[in-house]
């Protein structure tokens, strides 16, 4: 596999969230405005970029009978920090995304990825792997919260389009369900058209 | 009534993964088959219940030496290694149990309902341990109300004719929603 293509898979032909169904909770759990998802998205991107250079440098040295453990201390080191920092600079977006920092740890993707990639390949590998992995999460949350954000309360990243309320259905619990459903529908048919061309 | 307040709040109220979005993915993973949702959940509530006790007590230790920023990492641990114990303790006690339990245990590590209620759980000042306890029970009787409701669902969604794009996932994504919206008529129950 060439460089552009370990970066890239991870946007649509293996996106984390709408092909590959990792880290459902906090796509769903956060994603009620457009805001929120981009900021989850950076904030596990980060999680998931660091996860891979130090878990691919480590490797050799980790025992295999307790390299779970060992892996899920490097991510709990790093989402602790995630956390300080974004408590310090961004304490709004902190406040809003709430338990779901902590629950970085325990996100499928991150440890998925260290499990699946990180610790067959080198540094530089992991890291586009990583950074591929946290870009098409992010898109997917962003998209996701866009589309919420719109429906929900007729604004697009805090700006208002449309008087009054939207349809609250869609900020609350029911909606993130729904329009997280279609959009993985809708993944499918965009990948199916495009691979259908390749061939 | 403080206990029944809590106990009502979790399973109906704020449902641990239909309000709070947590364990989703063994909530779309397991949850083919109504028997396997039942053995899921069972592991769930053994193992949650034990860990918000404990991690309540390390919460207490954590407050008292100041070091609350290693909340993350001590919980995580506790949890990953409680599981592990459990398993083992489970294996030697209780063949019977382990057998129908077994299979769900290692994945409960990374199932983020039982750090989730274990942080929700101590991050309420007005809970003492019981009321951990219950709260932790509650939410895990709410979680398996939530998954056997769902496993039903999906055993019956198959048989279903479904566009082709929406087979699968999406489609049992549009049914947690519509499930999560009849959910939505208890908001206000308390």
């Amino acid at each position: 596999m060439s460089k552009f293509q370990i970066f890239s898979k991870g946007i649509l032909k293996e996106n984390p969230a709408l092909v590959l169904i990792l880290g459902m909770c906090p796509t769903l759990g956060v994603t009620t405005s457009a805001i929120n998802g981009l900021g989850m998205g950076v904030a596990t991107m980060f999680v998931v970029v660091l996860s891979n250079i130090i878990i691919s440098l480590i490797k050799n040295i980790i025992p295999n009978n307790v390299h779970i453990p060992a892996y899920i201390v490097v991510i709990a080191s790093l989402v602790t920090i995630l956390q300080l920092v974004m408590e310090a600079y961004v304490p709004a977006l902190y406040d809003s995304l709430g338990l779901f920092i902590p629950l970085i740890v325990v996100n499928c993707l991150v440890l998925g990825r260290a499990e699946a990639f990180a610790n067959k390949n080198n540094a530089i590998d992991s890291a586009l792997d990583g950074l591929g992995m946290g870009l098409g999460f992010t898109l997917a949350l962003t998209v996701l919260g866009a589309a919420r954000e719109m429906l929900g309360s007729g604004s697009i990243f805090g700006l208002k389009f449309i008087e009054g309320d939207g349809i609250i259905g869609f900020v609350l619990a029911p909606g993130a369900f729904l329009v997280l459903g279609l959009l993985i529908a809708g993944a499918n048919l965009l990948s199916k058209k495009i691979y259908k061309k390749e061939e | 009534m403080e206990y029944l307040l809590i106990i009502i709040s979790a399973i109906f109220v704020n449902n641990v993964v239909l309000a709070k979005f947590l364990g989703i993915c063994p909530f779309i993973g397991v949850s083919n088959k109504v028997k396997t949702a039942i053995g899921m959940s069972g592991a769930v509530a053994f193992v949650m219940v034990i860990a918000t006790l404990v991690t309540f007590y390390i919460q207490k230790l954590l407050d008292m030496y100041h070091i609350e920023f290693m909340q993350t990492i001590t919980f995580i641990l506790v949890i990953a290694s409680l599981v592990q114990m459990v398993e083992i303790v489970l294996k030697k006690v209780s063949p019977a149990l382990y057998q129908s339990l077994g299979i769900f245990l290692p994945l409960i590590t990374t199932n983020c309902t039982v750090l989730g209620v274990a942080i929700l759980a101590v991050s309420e000042p007005a809970y003492g341990a019981a009321e951990a306890a219950v709260f932790a029970l509650a939410n895990a009787l709410g979680y398996g109300l939530a998954l056997v409701i769902f496993a039903g669902l999906r055993e019956q969604l198959e048989l279903a004719e479904v566009p082709s794009a929406m087979k699968g996932v999406p489609i049992a994504f549009i049914t947690a929603g519509i499930l999560a919206l009849a959910f939505m008529g208890f908001s206000g129950l308390c």
